[in-house]
C-alpha cells in the first residue's frame, strides 16, 4: 500500500530513480562499514597457520625471534613499539598542552589565525621527510651530543630518535584537537572563575583543564593509536634490531617496521608470511582498542554536558 | 543622600577598530538597584564587564578613561586585580556552573582565597545556599555535578557562589533571560532583598523587569548613555525622544 502511495506521489520514474540511488548509496555505506571487519578477519585467517602451531602467550611473550628455526617471539617488537610510542607521547603531550593553552588563552586572536595553517602544513608533510630529517639531524645529535652527555656510546639509531621524530609528527595532530577542545569551553566559564577572584592560572588549572580532562585523555588516546601505527619515519631512525630494548639509547624494532622491512622479501621461510600477518593483527587490535577507548570517552562526556 | 559606589569618567572601549563604548560618564549609587537598559548590542554587557575588568581576558580590547570603585581607579591601579574582582559578584546571562560538584562550586571561591578548613567551608556553603533558597533542594546531593541541576537552580547556585566571596557589588547581566517566569521571579525577589547590603547593577532588556525593581536607570543606545536618573523620572517623563520610543516598545 505504502509503495503504491509513494509511486502516486512521486511518479513512477522518480520513484524508481530514488530507489536506485538509495540502493547504491547503501551499498557504499555497507562496504565502508564492513571494511574493518574484512581486514580483521583477513589478518586472522592469514596468521592462522602461526597461531595453530604456537601458543598465543608464547608468541607474545617469547623473546626469541629466529624465523629460520621456526621461533617467532614478538616480545621485542611489542616492547619496542610501546617504548617508542610512550616516549613520543611523553615528549609531545606537554608541548601540545602548553601550546594549546597559550594559543587559546593568552595569545591574541590573529596568532591563532596564523598558527592554524602552520599546524595544518606540519600535519601534511609526508612522513618520509620527517624520517630523512631524523637521519640527518636527530640521529647524529644523539650519537654526538646527547648519548655522550648521558655517558652512552650509541650510533644514534635508537628508540629515542624514533620517539623524537614520532613526537614531532603527532604534535600537529594532537595540537589541532586540543585547540578545538579548549575553544569549545565557553569564555563565560573562565569569566565566572575570574570574577570569583581566581587568577588566570587558577582558572586554567581548575576550570579549563578540569572541564577538558576527558577530551584531553581521548585526544592522547587517538595520538597513541596514531603513533603506534606510524611506520616509515620511525623505521628510518630506530635501528631495527630484534632485541628487547631496556632504555631510550638502545635500538628497537617496532611492529610496523618489522612488517614493512620484511614483507615480500623473506617469504621463502616457512610461516614467515603468517608471522608478519600476526604482527599486523597485533597492530590492528591495539590501534582499534585505543580508538574505541578514546571515542567512548568522547561520547560519554558529550552526554554529561 | 546616596553614596556613589562606582563612578565612570570618559570611558571609551575599542575592540580592534570597533568603537564599542563611547564616552561613558555615570555613577552607580550604593545599595540600590541600578538598571542598565537598551536594545541588544548597545554595549550594556561590555560596560558591565569592564567594571571588574573581565575585558582583560580579551587582548584585543582597549580601554580608556576611568572607572572608580570606592574612589579608586580600577583601570590604572597597582592593586591585585583578583582583589578588585572579589568585590564584585557576577551573574551571567546563562548559568555557567563550574565543572565540579555543587558543594565545590560554592567552596571554589573560598578555597582560592586561601580558606581551607573543612568545617568552616561546609558552614559557609550551607549559609550561602540558604541565602538563595537552594539548600532544601540540594542538601542531599551536594556531591553531584552542578550541571545536573535545572537551569533555574543553576542560576541560583551561581548567585550563591558569587555571594560566597563576600562582594560589595553584584553585576548581573540579563540574569533571567534564560529562566522560566517562576525562577525569574525568585531571582528578582532575591535582588530586592539583597540591595539592603549590596549595590546591584543589573543589565536587562526586559522593560517590565526594569520597572519592577529599578531604583536608578541608565539608558544606553549605540554605545552611548542617552539618559540616566532615578527610575521614576526616566519611566514617567523621559526627556529624550529615543528613550521615549524605547519605553513605548517602538524598537528593539
Amino acid at each position: 500500500m505504502k509503495q503504491i502511495l509513494k509511486v502516486r506521489q512521486l511518479g513512477l520514474d522518480r520513484y524508481l530513480k530514488a530507489k536506485l540511488h538509495a540502493g547504491w548509496m547503501m551499498a557504499c555505506l555497507v562496504l565502508v562499514m564492513l571494511l574493518p571487519f574484512i581486514l580483521g578477519v583477513g589478518l586472522l585467517l592469514k596468521s592462522e597457520m602461526l597461531i595453530r602451531d604456537h601458543s598465543l602467550l608464547d608468541l607474545i611473550f617469547s623473546k626469541e625471534w629466529k624465523p629460520l628455526s621456526g621461533e617467532f617471539g614478538f616480545y621485542p617488537f611489542i616492547v619496542s613499539s610501546l617504548w617508542v610510542t610512550a616516549a613520543a607521547l611523553l615528549i609531545a603531550g606537554p608541548v601540545c598542552l602548553l601550546t594549546a593553552i597559550h594559543l587559546t588563552q593568552y595569545a591574541k586572536k590573529y596568532v591563532l589565525r596564523i598558527m592554524h595553517p602552520v599546524i595544518d602544513i606540519l600535519a601534511g608533510i609526508p612522513s618520509v621527510i620527517y624520517g630523512v630529517w631524523g637521519i640527518l639531524v636527530i640521529v647524529p645529535w644523539i650519537s654526538n651530543y646527547l648519548g655522550p652527555f648521558f655517558g652512552k656510546t650509541t650510533s644514534g639509531y635508537t628508540i629515542l630518535a624514533g620517539a623524537i621524530v614520532l613526537a614531532i609528527m603527532i604534535i600537529p595532530f594532537i595540537l589541532n584537537i586540543l585547540i578545538e577542545i579548549f575553544r569549545n569551553v565557553p569564555d563565560e566559564l573562565s569569566e565566572a572563575s575570574l570574577a570569583l577572584g581566581a587568577t588566570r592560572w587558577q582558572t586554567i588549572k581548575f576550570v579549563l583543564l578540569k572541564k577538558s580532562t576527558p577530551g584531553i585523555i581521548s585526544t592522547f588516546g587517538l595520538g597513541i593509536s596514531r603513533a603506534f601505527g606510524e611506520t616509515i619515519a620511525v623505521l628510518m631512525v630506530v635501528g631495527n634490531v630484534a632485541i628487547v630494548p631496556d632504555g631510550l639509547f638502545q635500538p628497537g624494532y617496532p611492529l610496523p617496521a618489522l612488517i614493512a622491512n620484511n614483507y615480500g622479501e623473506m617469504l621463502s621461510i616457512p610461516s614467515y608470511d603468517s608471522a608478519l600477518m600476526f604482527a599486523a593483527l597485533i597492530l590492528f587490535v591495539v590501534v582499534i582498542v585505543f580508538n574505541l577507548f578514546a571515542r567512548a570517552l568522547i561520547i560519554r562526556t558529550d552526554k554529561h554536558n | 543622600m546616596n553614596n556613589t559606589k562606582i563612578t565612570v569618567k570618559n570611558l571609551d572601549l575599542m575592540i580592534g577598530k570597533h568603537h564599542i563604548l563611547k564616552d561613558i560618564n555615570t555613577s552607580i549609587p550604593e545599595k540600590k538597584i541600578t538598571v542598565i537598559m537598551g536594545p541588544s548590542g548597545c554595549g550594556k554587557t561590555t560596560l558591565l564587564k569592564s567594571f571588574n575588568r573581565l575585558t582583560d581576558l580579551y587582548p584585543e580590547v582597549r580601554l580608556n578613561g576611568q572607572i572608580m570603585i570606592d574612589g579608586k581607579d580600577v583601570l590604572h591601579t597597582r592593586e591585585d586585580i583578583t582583589k578588585i574582582r572579589k568585590k564584585m559578584g557576577l551573574l551571567a546571562q546563562r548559568p555557567y556552573p563550574l565543572p565540579m560538584n555543587i558543594y565545590n562550586n560554592i567552596a571554589y571561591g573560598l578555597r582560592i582565597s586561601g580558606r581551607k578548613r573543612k568545617v568552616w567551608l561546609s558552614k559557609r556553603v550551607e549559609f550561602y545556599l540558604k541565602q538563595v533558597s537552594l539548600w532544601e533542594e540540594v542538601k542531599d546531593r551536594l556531591k553531584e555535578p552542578a550541571a545536573r541541576l535545572s537551569i533555574g537552580q543553576q542560576q541560583r547556585l551561581c548567585l550563591a557562589r558569587g555571594l560566597a566571596v563576600e562582594p560589595e557589588i553584584i553585576l548581573a547581566d540579563e540574569p533571567t533571560s534564560s529562566l522560566d517566569p517562576i525562577s525569574s521571579q525568585a531571582i528578582e525577589e532575591k535582588f530586592i532583598e539583597l540591595k539592603q547590603r549590596y549595590s546591584i547593577v543589573l543589565v536587562t532588556h526586559i522593560l517590565r523587569q526594569a520597572k519592577r525593581i529599578a531604583d536608578h536607570v541608565i539608558f544606553m543606545y549605540l554605545g552611548r548613555i542617552v539618559e540616566q536618573g532615578p527610575a521614576e523620572e526616566i519611566f514617567n517623563n523621559p526627556k529624550k525622544e529615543i528613550t521615549m520610543s524605547y519605553l513605548k516598545g517602538k524598537f528593539y
